[in-house]
């Protein structure tokens, strides 16, 4: 039965990384940008959340909207002047230039914030109130909650690329840019608000993280940036849904090697990564071949 | 036969497109040399040349995909030389570009819908594009990639049209397609012209451009060879400046 519990674990943290993992595969599938300030922008989710709660008092569930709005307009700003100036460089410039902005964040925290860990104060209530599947199984509403917020963003950004205009512009400009143009799409628009999007999810993914866990000005690159790739290159490059599951698998398989030895947590998920890598190069739900 | 440096014959009416003077470089390479034409409304006119005379880096540079080293692009007696080509896709100059380059990942529709995103107003919208190419009623769901390549060059055509261009590039038209199915896309050609767009179109098949064009204008290595009415050449004329058979090049 603890098996059971632990993959009940296992899936609902699973949506946590899903939601760290979904901004990155789309700037990846959009833009052919690999983010390596992906955890940091998290992190700086987080604190922002914790800024903005101390400063204003306001509650913390308000805190989300207002998160997701500045990293939004961060995004469409990073996006039209520092990454686009690195694309038309090159996509390896990119990964330099998202680099270099991981350490600038990363210091940029410490000199603001300190290197304390500081967290996102819901409550003792919410922390800890969990309700009871049988006499030993124990689940917490926070996790189920972030799982529940983790699969209803996944839904609206499906609908959002599927349906909406910017979806659809969105998903011209990254099959064929030039031909875009040639239609009258200002792809550097589109791209920016592409970048918003995703910005606005690694923003709420940070502030959920902030809840569940605390965070340092290095969680971003330590932790969280790894499990987001782990998890999009498990699930397969480009789809929304593989994410999800690429961050159950993960999530499940943390929990698992954690039950077999508590130092096994790490090294579990990266051996489930590692042997996806190995057998199924495109990840578990290749939907988008890569051209 | 009229050389490049000799001045084109000028059109009684206002042009709708000229190009002065246009050099273009790929690099270290001078893939036009000062070419000049001017496109006045209503005409179909015709590019014709060789592989790599320049006629589709010519095209891209009237869309603004490439910037020319010198020389100017009017649209309508304004400078466009430095708009960016979604801006001239909104000034009314839009492109069929070689190829086809359909969006792959959307449907018929939306691949339309694309093109109408950024339209001005005119006669094109999606329903006309759709009675212009009747088969695509029954198959707007459909992945363009499930599409013939015939049909993707009709999507091709209605994704440029929906946009209501006063100037409409057609480049290679074409390319890798059967005849027949050549001709059916050509047919559509007067239907365009009435609802008032002027169309530009690169051509290699010169009989074929023969037949569609009021204007014809020849490349060689990024030179002006032959320029005016086709009804003013022999063939032999044609494929001389075509071919450069007895001519300085």
């Amino acid at each position: 039965m603890v098996w059971v519990s632990d993959i009940i674990q296992g899936i609902l943290v699973g949506g946590l990384y899903a939601l760290f993992a979904c901004g990155l595969s789309l700037l990846f599938g959009v833009m052919k940008v690999v983010n390596l300030a992906h955890g940091d922008l998290a992190v700086v989710g987080a604190y922002i959340g914790i800024g903005v709660i101390a400063v204003t008092h306001m509650p913390f569930l308000w805190s989300i909207p207002v998160v997701c709005l500045l990293m939004a307009v961060l995004g469409y700003v990073l996006q039209r002047s520092l990454i686009q100036s690195a694309l038309n460089r090159g996509e390896l410039t990119t990964l330099i230039v998202t680099f270099g902005l991981s350490i600038v964040i990363e210091n940029g925290l410490q000199q603001f914030f300190t290197a304390n860990t500081r967290g996102i104060g819901v409550g003792s209530s919410l922390l800890t109130a969990s309700f009871k599947l049988n006499s030993q199984i124990q689940i917490g509403w926070l996790p189920v909650i972030i799982f529940v917020a983790a699969v209803i963003v996944l839904l609206v950004l499906q609908y959002f690329l599927s349906a909406s205009k910017y979806g659809r512009l969105i998903r011209a400009v990254a099959d064929d840019r030039e031909a875009a143009l040639l239609s009258g799409v200002n792809a550097r628009h589109v791209f920016g608000v592409a970048a918003a999007v995703a910005f606005a999810t690694v923003g709420l993914a940070g502030v959920a993280y902030g809840m569940a866990s605390t965070v340092t000005p290095f969680t971003g690159t330590q932790t969280i940036l790894l499990f987001a790739f782990a998890a999009v290159v498990i699930g397969g490059l480009g789809s929304l849904w593989g994410t999800l599951l690429g961050g159950i698998v993960l999530g499940v398989a943390q929990e698992v090697g954690a039950q077999i030895n508590i130092s096994y947590e790490q090294l579990a998920g990266y051996v489930i990564f590692l042997a996806v890598l190995v057998l199924r190069p495109q990840g578990l739900t290749a939907r988008r071949s890569q051209s | 036969m009229t050389t490049a440096s000799s001045e084109p014959s000028v059109p009684a009416s206002t042009p709708l497109l000229e190009v002065r003077d246009v050099t273009v470089h790929h690099g270290q390479l001078k893939a036009i040399s000062d070419v000049s034409l001017q496109v006045s409304p209503g005409q179909v006119y015709a590019m014709i040349g060789a592989n790599g005379a320049g006629k589709s880096t010519l095209m891209r540079t009237i869309a603004g995909l490439h910037s020319p080293t010198s020389g100017q692009i009017l649209l309508d007696g304004n400078d466009v030389t430095r708009l960016r080509p979604e801006r001239r896709a909104t000034a009314g100059i839009t492109m069929v570009p070689e190829g086809r380059r359909l969006f792959p990942s959307l449907t018929l529709e939306e691949n339309l819908k694309v093109g109408a995103s950024y339209a001005r107003t005119g006669p094109w919208d999606i329903p006309a594009v759709m009675e212009l190419f009747p088969f695509m009623k029954d198959r707007r769901k459909q992945k363009t990639a499930q599409l013939s390549g015939g049909e993707q060059q009709q999507v091709a055509i209605g994704r440029a049209l929906v946009a209501n261009p006063r100037l409409l590039l057609l480049d290679e038209l074409s390319l890798g397609l059967a005849p027949v199915i050549v001709q059916r896309i050509y047919d559509v050609l007067p239907q365009i012209l009435e609802s008032g767009v002027t169309v530009l179109l690169v051509e290699q098949d010169v009989a074929q451009a023969r037949r569609v064009a009021s204007y014809l204008h020849c490349l060689l290595e990024g030179h002006t060879t032959l320029e005016g009415p086709p009804a003013e050449f022999t063939p032999e004329q044609v494929e001389a400046a075509y071919f450069g058979m007895g001519g300085t090049h």
